[in-house]
């Protein structure tokens, strides 16, 4: 397929952004370009400090831009009020962290079940539904655990359910795998990608980890706030 | 998300529990010392309210129902000439030395009643019977005197001791009020009491009045005031005044506002600096919750739900704590201990006060909080 005939899911255009002022300002994003399109997992890679987290927490909508245009989904992020932000985050995007962040006083169930709790949802259907989502991850048994409880890899593979659970249309993953070892690694993006093939639904993966790249439809290198490179990953149709 | 917010408060035992202790301990040292404090000026009072009488007449300089300042015998007809005043009696008090059989010495303060209505007495009696007052040589001792000149095996109904070389006769035993100094009170008849005292040119202390039906006390004292140009107050009144000298002249508000601010001190930094250490602890969790669309909004609230609730508990856990002391201490009026609904409501308000500033503070925080924190 041609990229014209490809639906954006982020369009990033021309986006520049700095952190402090005067003498101690750094800019971290210089300028950068970017689609990421529906159906595909992207991944983000390049050296620390180059801007990936940046990016991320951009097209999050999480972080102002300085310049720039950027559109999420056929809305213009960067325009909306930060509580308008706020809301459209909640309903159309996942979050899946390397640290996880699950909270630890909810057992695996009820942090699945807390961004239906944010949209309003009651507990007990929240509840049941998160359930779903985790027999769907393969931990319907890990239900009423604590995250103490759980191995990394079900930690993550709870924070992934988390992140489906309002069926989100973009899926955002910080350095997924890198608390994990391996063989846990391989497992959490073969997950990412089954969910992730959807065609109405985009994955961006932020990693340092060259063991998972072959999961990526296409990956994008940062280098010291640029987008240095951009290559196809998967030919369409391979698996 | 209440449901997380409560959760999150109670996964955190450690922190829980840590706020519940400084919050119970704040509520249970300004319930306490609240309560002592105002027992105390209810005992600074009791030499009114333990007489019943609604208009108390003196010099017009008095500055408290302790001080006797003697007026004229004619006072009691001039108040009584008032227009308004449905009748007014003499009241003689006094510090005297009691001698008891033993030899021992107690000093007293003695109370001369008139007479004939022997109005201004007790209301209750534990032993005896208040109106053989009225016999030879005859007094009532209150409760507090059988405490404080020997116990029930010496001051008894029947039991005798000397004032002043004069014979006395216990004819009842009176349960009244503690008063401030402690000092036991004997009551007799005003002429008695006249007679028990070394003689001095003028012996009336106070008069005790009463308005008629219908007329207000308040206009009747303001008569007495303006046609007698003596001091009148109603029982209030003198309460009051009773009260401000004691508090200006003891140190005693000081003191007692010193440990109650303490404890709110105390309470609101313990609370205050846990709470902020638990927003602070969970900022990661408090950033994830926002990245995933709670808004401000929604985290101050669930703050303030975990500060409140965490405050109610220790609410009830203190004020519990603190009735259980008042109970076990002050029982049967022994100290000074008056809960009363105002320092309930007052408190609860300081608590409010204490857990709307731990939660606002972490609130600022949490306002502060960009939702990109999750991903360093």
């Amino acid at each position: 397929m041609r990229e014209t005939d490809r639906a954006p899911a982020v369009r990033v255009r021309g986006i520049i952004k700095s952190f402090g002022t005067g003498d101690t300002k750094v800019t971290v994003l210089k300028g950068i370009d970017l689609d990421v399109w529906l159906g595909e997992l992207l991944l983000l890679v390049g050296e620390s400090g180059g801007g990936k987290t940046t990016l991320l927490s951009v097209i999050a909508g999480i972080l102002d831009i300085d310049e720039g245009d950027l559109d999420v989904l056929g809305i213009p992020l960067a325009e909306l009020p930060a509580g308008k932000r706020t809301t459209f985050r909640g309903e159309t995007m996942g979050f899946i962290y390397q640290q996880f962040n699950l909270l630890p006083a909810l057992t695996a169930a009820e942090n699945v079940a807390v961004p239906l709790l944010i949209q309003g949802l009651g507990k007990r259907e929240a509840v049941r539904r998160a359930q779903a989502m985790l027999d769907r991850v393969g931990l319907s048994d890990r239900a009423d655990f604590l995250p103490r409880n759980l191995s990394g890899g079900q930690q993550q593979r709870v924070a992934i359910a988390r992140a489906l659970v309002n069926e989100p249309r973009l899926l955002i993953c910080d350095e997924p795998t890198a608390a994990l070892d391996g063989p846990n690694g391989q497992k959490i993006m073969e997950l990412l990608r089954e969910v992730g093939r959807a065609p109405d639904r985009s994955v961006v993966v932020v990693t340092h980890d060259s063991r998972i790249f072959h999961f990526g439809d296409r990956m994008a290198e940062l280098t010291d706030g640029r987008i240095t490179s951009v290559r196809e990953l998967r030919q369409e149709g391979s698996a | 998300m209440n449901y997380v917010a409560l959760k999150m408060l109670f996964g955190d035992r450690a922190k829980y529990l840590m706020l519940l202790c400084g919050l119970s301990f704040a509520v249970m040292l300004i319930v306490q010392q609240g309560s002592i404090f105002w027992g105390l000026m209810v005992w600074s009072q009791s030499g009114i309210t333990n007489l019943r009488a609604p208009i108390w007449v003196t010099d017009p300089n008095i500055a408290q129902v302790e001080e006797v300042k003697p007026i004229a015998d004619t006072a009691v007809d001039r108040v009584r000439s008032v227009p308004g005043v449905e009748w007014a009696v003499p009241l003689y008090k006094g510090l005297l030395r009691a001698r008891l059989a033993s030899g021992d010495y107690h000093q007293i303060a003695l109370v001369g009643l008139e007479s004939a209505t022997l109005i201004g007495r007790p209301a209750d009696v534990l032993e005896g019977k208040i109106e053989d007052l009225r016999t030879p040589d005859a007094v009532v001792v209150d409760q507090w005197g059988v405490e404080r000149m020997g116990g029930p095996d010496v001051i008894k109904t029947g039991a005798t001791f000397e004032l002043n070389d004069k014979l006395a006769r216990i004819v009842a035993i009176a349960k009244t009020k503690k008063s401030f100094q402690n000092i036991p009170v004997v009551y007799t008849t005003y002429e008695r009491a006249v007679r028990y005292v070394p003689r001095e040119r003028r012996t009336l202390s106070y008069v005790l009045a009463k308005a008629k039906d219908g007329v207000p006390t308040e206009q009747v004292t303001a008569l007495i005031r303006e046609q007698t140009g003596l001091g009148a107050y109603t029982a209030e009144e003198f309460g009051l005044k009773t009260l401000w000298w004691v508090l200006k002249n003891t140190g005693i508000g000081v003191n007692f506002g010193t440990t109650i601010l303490l404890g709110f001190i105390v309470g609101t930094a313990i609370a205050g600096q846990t709470f902020y250490l638990f927003t602070v602890e969970n900022l990661r969790q408090f950033g994830a919750l926002k990245a995933m669309g709670a808004s401000t909004a929604v985290l101050a609230r669930m703050i303030l739900l975990q500060a409140f609730t965490v405050g109610l508990t220790g609410y009830g856990v203190g004020l519990g704590l603190a009735t259980l002391f008042g109970t076990m201490t002050a029982s049967g009026g022994r100290l000074p201990f008056v809960e009363t609904f105002t320092l309930l409501t007052l408190v609860f308000g300081a608590l409010l006060g204490i857990c709307m500033f731990s939660a606002l503070i972490s609130i600022v925080k949490l306002a502060r909080l960009e939702p990109a924190v999750v991903f360093r």
